[in-house]
């Protein structure tokens, strides 16, 4: 019965990404570092409630498109980003835009877990306390509980939120990070190889909770396991040189990609 | 193609290609000793080939392990995935094939005693020749990965398939004639069943091998003439 339910949600989910509607799109994407350019005019849409991958070799440019999605490279000053990204038709590189709304609407999660050096609780009530998501205790632990249970770490973690959060384990650590990104309601995760730092069975749980996020939220993850992007990923996109070389449904990359760098790459042979 | 940045991982994938191949010459020879063991009503040749077949078996089950042990290894993706899951599904039809060949040889001794006409070993040892030469065929386009080749040999099958119903009228005739033909020419109906079987597995080995080529499925059924299911079934009506 259980059974059925879930692989009626699980058909629900595959229909609602059927009609395609993509939540971001990205036209012309180009990036300079001062004078050296890292991305060629990239043009690629993000689907919504969908996990799209990022691949390629290391300096391909996939970390780089995944860091304009939610203007993290306005960090670094000799970045320059040329080309249009929307989010719901919006334009997040417009002058009006607020970069602190923007990044609470796509969160994201680093390859390395970095949680504040505050109790459990705190890191997660962080981003909805200053966002004024919650008027006040009660309505904060619900917020706390929720992104909890969402991250998978609530029956882990219940007992000791008040302890810092630098003292869970990395897959613990990584999930609360998880849990801090989704209390402030994102629409959008981005993930950097969110699991390059953790052990198989850590890693295992981030992709079970990936999955289920994916019926609330949209997401892109950078990885550079091939086997990873093929298991948490409805669709793919390969990076190589600065330039989306494909674009493609995860299961037809994985079988019988359309470029040959794609083939090549996958395949671990040399180009 | 390139090769991979793990040289190891090449040799592993050359080692199921050069055992397809070798499987695929014993069950050739198999099979074409076990027709000639058949129509020369040779027992010695016969025995060989039944203990031959324990050869073939062991290769599929290497082929099977060694293509496991690499997907563990490995992660294959894509064209190398294909390729070894191809090369389980090969190893399995020409493990069949060998069984047909040693089903023939088997069946030497049955029908040792009885004079074949001339005229019906030669319709056996004419689609013995046809599904060989489709066997051939087909590993070579194993070696040669040529696509256009593949589909060719799928059409052909639907040749064997009707020399095949002509062999059954025949046997059929002569049961009729004397029924102390029944027994060795119901052996040999199972005979020349299962040669025509062996052109079946022809023909999955090159839809497989065009699968591995091109990740997609050979397009269009199969020809097939299966007119043999229903010989006897006119003339029984009218």
């Amino acid at each position: 019965m259980n059974m059925m339910s879930e692989a009626a949600v699980e058909k629900a989910l595959d229909k609602k990404m059927n009609d395609v509607s993509f939540k971001m799109i990205g036209k012309d994407v180009s990036v300079y570092y001062g004078a050296k350019r890292a991305l060629f005019d990239v043009n690629l849409n993000v689907r919504q409630n969908t996990v799209t991958a990022l691949i390629g070799p290391s300096g391909c440019g996939k970390s780089t498109f995944l860091r304009c999605l939610n203007r993290m490279n306005d960090t670094i000053d000799s970045c320059r980003v040329t080309g249009k990204i929307t989010l719901d038709d919006g334009d997040i590189y417009d002058p009006s835009i607020d970069v602190v709304e923007l990044r609470a609407r796509v969160g994201m999660v680093f390859q390395k877990p970095n949680p504040f050096p505050k109790s459990i609780y705190e890191n997660v009530a962080y981003g909805p306390r200053i966002h004024g998501l919650a008027r006040n205790k009660a309505e904060m632990d619900q917020i706390v509980e929720t992104s909890l249970q969402r991250a998978g770490l609530w029956n882990e973690a219940k007992d000791r939120l008040q302890e810092p959060g630098t003292g869970l384990s990395g897959g613990q650590q990584q999930r609360l990070c998880i849990a801090r990104a989704v209390a402030v309601s994102p629409e959008v995760i981005l993930m950097d190889e969110p699991c390059s730092a953790l052990d198989p069975i850590a890693t295992a749980k981030v992709e079970e909770l990936i999955h289920e996020l994916r019926a609330n939220f949209t997401i892109v993850i950078v990885t550079h396991s091939m086997q990873q992007a093929a298991r948490v990923s409805q669709r793919t996109a390969m990076f190589h040189l600065g330039n989306l070389v494909e674009e493609n449904d995860t299961d037809k990359m994985f079988t019988n990609p359309d470029d040959q760098r794609t083939q090549d790459y996958i395949m671990g042979r040399f180009g | 193609m390139s090769t991979h940045i793990a040289s190891v991982y090449d040799e592993d994938l050359k080692y199921l290609t050069r055992r397809i191949s070798e499987m695929g010459g014993l069950a050739e020879q198999m099979v074409a000793e076990s027709v000639r063991a058949l129509v020369n009503s040779d027992l010695a040749l016969a025995q060989k080939v039944i203990s031959d077949d324990v050869i073939l078996d062991d290769a599929e089950r290497q082929i099977g392990e060694k293509a496991i042990i690499t997907i563990a290894r490995r992660q294959p993706m894509a064209a190398d995935l294909r390729e070894i899951m191809g090369s389980i599904r090969i190893a399995a039809d020409l493990e069949r094939v060998g069984d047909l060949g040693k089903n023939n040889a088997k069946r030497v001794i049955a029908v040792a005693n009885a004079s074949l006409p001339r005229q019906l070993s030669r319709g056996l040892e004419h689609l013995a020749e046809l599904a060989l030469v489709q066997l051939k065929e087909v590993l070579d386009v194993y070696a040669s990965r040529s696509v256009e080749k593949a589909n060719s040999i799928r059409e052909r099958d639907s040749e064997i398939d009707a020399i095949y119903t002509s062999l059954f009228r025949e046997l059929l005739t002569y049961m009729m004639e004397d029924p102390r033909n029944i027994t060795p020419c119901t052996h040999l109906l199972f005979c020349a069943k299962n040669i025509e079987r062996i052109g079946d597995h022809a023909t999955n080995i090159a839809e497989t091998i065009y699968y591995m080529a091109t990740g997609a499925q050979p397009v269009g059924d199969r020809p097939k003439d299966d007119s043999a299911n229903t010989v006897g079934a006119l003339e029984s009506s009218t």
